[in-house]
């Protein structure tokens, strides 16, 4: 059998028949009958060309496809079928990407969910891969600020990227795609490296249309190096943005319970500052497990003070302060045992993690003793969160 | 201090056509600027030129570039000089000059022709605007509001487009025309606009869907002509300008389409099953579907007027001088030139309908109508599967083409919707089943009452399918005080 593939399709309840998307097509892979306006699989290139110039929205539908819907099924259809059950063996190629290589990048990403992410029901619908490799955005450079302690081992910076006229839609949760420039040994162009967007769509500062990111340089991260030394001015060459369901629920009622180590606390910086713009006062609770070695390696460890506890609650974690136990982010967990049951009986609340591959053991059992001591389940409680969208795993 | 001023005006005014080095163009268009906002305060949505909108603005012409969205204040709405780009090699696609390279400059002996064309496609664009002004203060909601606002917007836009082919194609005559379209007003009894239907009030939000419906539909099919001109800036400025009305089809569209949704929605719900139980269905607060028949039949008469006399000598001319062509002109299998074909006319002959073959030169006004009863057919046929999936037994139908008209072969007649001629006695008498009565426009005005919560929408409209730009139901479209 062959891999299943994306296919662009046009929701035929929503389309106007304008035909603009028709006339902006480069290759020609846009046509129409009388009632239908269908997208030929065989002659897509996934440029995005026809995306932003539709005035409904109708263009913007994708499915994972065995077997592509040929002109004629797409010239008959009243309504956009539904997403057919590929089973779970593609669960990470879902509608995260369209490029094989930040696909496999993500599902990579989301393997630790436990079976096919799926996106929290209110989360606003992504825009995805406006920007590829063969066409990427260009991003300036905006500011390029060192978050932990000039004395601390680890160089994690805050860098801001411009956008300039270009648009760049991303919702929190969402990643873009770094292009490094030359090429590997091997000639060939070096990889796309993924990063979670640390602030809220509007931008890092609202309307002004940049987002920042959180990098920490690694001693021979080819990307990270390469962003961690750029100047102000320079320019960046981005792809994305990416993700479909690490999305932040929209909802003024959920709960957001957001585990985290290191760098990993970008998108619910991102998050947080989202509620704090959006819906401030909103009912629904946000709470923060951020673990680190030790203060001064906390990223964002400044403004976090700043935040106020109606906002949300913050759980800060270090495993490496002197004269202390080493603790870690599950160990915090289990000591909030009570009001992490009482959040996980609740359907409102969505579970997020994301950090290294190594947390992702420690968290689980964690959930698990919290669930046992409260007569939950968390066995049957975690795939139950997962496909209502409510349980989301990104480790690295 | 000059050069100031020309860095601010330009960023003032994002363009494609070289404005910052073109100087006399720039000059004319600094001085025109301040009378366009003169009228905009003037003439613009009333009551809301200090709220911030989610606003789409074109900022470049490549696809990704022109549908930048942010929340404006519309005075500030940057309004832009945007042509499509240029085509290697385009030639003129119709008429004598057939072949020829397409022009850059306006030919000699085509001027008062053109400029006769501009000025009646200019026309309208601030006609609409005025003709919607009162609108927002009784928006069904913040989402439809924005719509209104991103419609009423981009007619301004089109008005730039026109000012600025006038003024750097047609010196000071052009100059003249360029202030005569902020000085016309729609409706008013000394200084009309120039078309009809662009006179006729837009009092209600049903009235304005029916309008950006069927009436901007007859704009879009203008343009369609337009772009295919042998006049190389006219088509490029045309073809850019398309892209945006599809935006004004999607709201016409969509706004009924939604009307009608409701409608059947709360009949379902209240267990009405005969759409033409007026009383009991307006009794639920929404717009009974023999109402939005009527409403169907008047918006697509008059907007049929638009196209004129079905037999033109002035078509034929703007055909055979290569300044506005067929709709998908480049598309038409046949000489391009129309020397010996002859085309179907709908006339009035002896008290019958009949059809007639004229010389198709003559008639194109007639063949872009029937191009354009196509196009809005289709969308009719749309609202009629959103009728049928909810099981509702109504059919909306558009009327034949010789009911109600005031212009061509038809006015005067006195006609059915089914196209059967009858005495003036009898279409005195039945005037009210067909059209709209003032006690419809009461019940549709007592409707139109302001909703304003973000993600919030007033009983007779369904909410959207999906939000402008992707945003989630409640997004706040428009920041009314800010």
């Amino acid at each position: 059998m062959t891999a299943p593939i994306k296919q662009h399709l046009i929701d035929p309840e929503i389309c106007i028949r304008c035909y603009t998307c028709e006339e902006m097509c480069p290759v020609d892979a846009i046509t129409h009958d009388d009632m239908n306006v269908v997208v030929d699989v065989a002659k897509c290139e996934y440029c995005m060309a026809c995306i932003a110039p539709c005035p409904t929205g109708s263009i913007d539908n994708w499915r994972m496809v065995a077997t592509p819907y040929s002109l004629d099924e797409q010239f008959s259809w009243d309504e956009l079928p539904a997403q057919e059950d590929l089973g779970e063996a593609d669960s990470g190629d879902l509608m995260e990407a369209m490029e094989d290589e930040i696909s496999t990048l993500l599902a990579e990403a989301h393997a630790g969910t436990g079976g096919k992410p799926v996106a929290p029901a209110s989360a606003a619908k992504p825009s995805i891969n406006l920007f590829s490799r063969a066409h990427p955005a260009t991003a300036t450079m905006q500011g390029n600020f060192r978050l932990t302690d000039a004395q601390a081992e680890s160089d994690v910076r805050h860098i801001i990227l411009n956008f300039g006229d270009t648009v760049f839609p991303v919702l929190e949760g969402q990643s873009i795609g770094i292009v490094p420039p030359g090429t590997g040994e091997n000639g060939k162009p070096h990889a796309i490296r993924l990063y979670s967007v640390a602030s809220p769509r509007g931008g890092e500062k609202p309307n002004a249309n940049n987002i920042a990111l959180t990098v920490k340089r690694e001693p021979d991260g080819l990307c990270s190096n390469y962003l961690c030394d750029r100047q102000k001015g320079d320019t960046v060459d981005v792809t994305g943005p990416f993700g479909g369901t690490f999305l932040m629920p929209n909802d003024a009622n959920a709960n957001i319970v957001m585990i985290c180590t290191g760098t990993g606390s970008a998108p619910f910086r991102a998050f947080t500052e989202r509620r704090r713009r959006a819906m401030p006062g909103a009912p629904g609770e946000l709470v923060l497990f951020f673990g680190a070695r030790r203060p001064e390696e906390l990223p964002y460890f400044g403004p976090l003070r700043k935040v106020p506890a109606s906002l949300l609650t913050q759980q800060l974690v270090y495993s490496r302060l002197p004269d202390r136990r080493k603790e870690y982010v599950q160990d915090r967990m289990r000591n909030c045992a009570g009001d992490m049951a009482r959040l996980l009986e609740d359907d409102n609340t969505h579970v997020f993690i994301c950090g290294l591959k190594g947390m992702e053991t420690g968290v689980d059992d964690a959930f698990a003793d919290i669930c046992e001591e409260a007569g939950l389940n968390w066995a049957e409680l975690k795939p139950t969160m997962r496909s209502s969208g409510r349980y989301h795993v990104e480790t690295y | 201090m000059l050069d100031t001023m020309n860095v601010n005006y330009d960023t003032s005014i994002p363009n494609n056509v070289g404005l910052s080095e073109d100087r006399r163009i720039l000059k004319a268009l600094e001085r025109w600027h301040p009378g366009y906002l003169d009228w905009w305060q003037d003439m613009g949505p009333e009551g809301f030129q200090e709220s911030l909108v989610y606003l789409r603005t074109a900022v470049a012409v490549d696809p990704k570039g022109w549908a930048k969205f942010d929340y404006v204040r519309m005075p500030e709405y940057r309004w832009g000089i945007l042509l499509a780009p240029q085509e290697e090699g385009r030639v003129v696609p119709f008429g004598e000059h057939y072949g020829e390279p397409a022009w850059q400059e306006v030919p000699g002996e085509y001027r008062a022709m053109l400029r006769r064309l501009l000025v009646i496609q200019g026309d309208t664009e601030p006609a609409s605007v005025e003709q919607q002004r009162h609108l927002g203060t009784t928006a069904p909601s913040l989402y439809d509001m924005r719509n209104l606002f991103q419609v009423n917007v981009e007619e301004g836009r089109h008005l730039w487009a026109m000012v600025y082919l006038l003024q750097k194609y047609f010196g000071s005559d052009g100059r003249e025309e360029a202030n005569g379209l902020l000085q016309r007003r729609s409706g008013d009894a000394d200084k009309p606009r120039m078309l009809g239907a662009f006179n006729e009030a837009t009092p209600d939000w049903l009235s304005f869907f029916m309008f950006t419906f069927f009436t901007d539909r007859d704009g879009k099919m203008q343009l369609e002509a337009l772009a295919q001109s042998g006049f190389d800036p006219l088509s490029r400025t045309c073809r850019f300008m398309l892209t945006e009305e599809a935006h004004h089809m999607f709201v016409g569209e969509t706004g009924v389409g939604r009307t009608i949704q409701r409608t059947c929605e709360a009949m379902n719900d209240a267990d009405i099953t005969d759409p033409t139980d007026v009383e009991k269905v307006r009794a639920l607060g929404v717009i009974d579907m023999p109402t939005l028949q009527k409403k169907v039949n008047l918006h697509y008469t008059l907007s049929l007027d638009l196209f004129g006399s079905e037999v033109s000598t002035n078509a034929a001319n703007a055909f055979n001088s290569g300044l506005k062509g067929r709709f998908h002109e480049t598309r038409i299998d046949d000489d391009h030139r129309l020397l010996d074909a002859t085309y179907p006319v709908l006339k009035l002959v002896d008290g019958k309908v009949e059809t007639v073959d004229e010389p198709a030169l003559s008639a194109l006004n007639m063949r872009l109508r029937d191009d354009y009863a196509n196009d809005a057919g289709k969308g009719v046929e749309r609202w009629n599967k959103i009728i049928a999936k909810t099981g509702v037994d109504f059919r909306i139908e558009l009327p034949h083409p010789a009911f109600h008209r005031h212009i061509g072969e038809f006015a005067g007649a006195n006609a059915t919707p089914d196209g059967e001629i009858i005495s003036e006695a009898e279409w005195l008498e039945r005037r009210d089943e067909w059209l709209p009565s003032d006690g419809d426009a009461d019940f549709i005005d007592s409707l139109m009452k302001p909703v304003w919560e973000p993600g919030q929408f007033a009983g007779w409209i369904a909410p959207p399918k999906v939000g402008i730009d992707n945003h989630p139901g409640d997004f706040e479209y428009v920041k009314i005080e800010v």
